[in-house]
């Protein structure tokens, strides 16, 4: 069923899902496993990540992943549940909890990065 | 004749619940949906290193401890392999969804694929450079 404002919710998770296909599973083997595993020294060390971070062009670049990978959850897992798990009935309460919860998670990491 | 008789009515054949374990490619399919939980989830646990770091030093420190704990350790393992899997997935189904062309000639699926694994494993060492260096 497709509706007038699908195409927009597609380009998000399409632009999502290739922003994650380039970065995620290099970001999560550096803060999954190398973080932990190093400590707060070093590479990690407070100092140095907090000027890696607030580099305006790395929070602008933080923001993008964080948000699109949010959106392609959404878009993705919506589809997920209503044609895998035969939630069709529940279409609209599903598409408004899937968008919000990527929508709120994008406000919450504009307020995170502006704050760092 | 009442109004139930002539009210329209659409047959729909029920959707059992596990459908979708009927076979490897259909469950091969849901796996790949469901890697976007841990895109997302990871994306999440992101957003917390960042917030950690904005309430300073100490708050850093306790969730890189924190990223210690085997719960944390695992959830990375199976988010790196989801990761991994919607990578190769969403690599491969690239030029199915873009038709390039060059001079008139469609360029090969092949040709696609293999420029975004190495834009995929140009990106991921300049990363580790930027993260990891000094």
């Amino acid at each position: 069923m497709a509706k007038p404002t699908d195409p927009f919710w597609w380009l998000l998770f399409a632009a999502g899902g290739t922003v994650a296909a380039l970065a995620t599973p290099a970001l999560i083997v550096l803060t999954g496993f190398a973080a932990p595993a190093i400590g707060a020294t070093g590479a990690f060390a407070y100092d140095r990540v907090l000027v890696l971070v607030t580099d305006p062009v790395t929070r602008v670049l933080l923001f993008g992943l964080i948000s699109l990978s949010f959106f392609h959850w959404a878009h993705r897992f919506r589809y997920t549940l209503e044609e895998g798990l035969a939630l069709k009935q529940a279409w609209v309460p599903v598409a408004i909890a899937c968008y919000g919860a990527a929508i709120a998670g994008t406000v919450w990491a504009a307020a995170v990065l502006l704050r760092v | 004749m009442g109004a139930a008789l002539t009210r329209m009515t659409t047959y729909r054949r029920p959707v059992p619940f596990a459908w979708w374990l009927r076979n490897r490619g259909y469950a091969l399919f849901v796996v790949r949906e469901l890697t976007s939980v841990f895109v997302g989830g990871y994306a999440l646990v992101l957003l917390l290193l960042l917030r950690s770091l904005a309430d300073g030093p100490d708050s850093y420190a306790a969730f890189l401890a924190t990223l210690r704990a085997p719960a944390a350790l695992i959830f990375h393992a199976v988010a790196l392999a989801a990761a991994v899997y919607h990578s190769i997935t969403w690599f491969r189904l690239a030029p199915m969804a873009v038709a390039l062309r060059v001079g008139g000639r469609r360029v090969p699926g092949g040709l696609i694929v293999a420029a975004n694994y190495a834009a995929w494993g140009a990106l991921s060492v300049a990363l580790a450079w930027l993260v990891l260096r000094g």
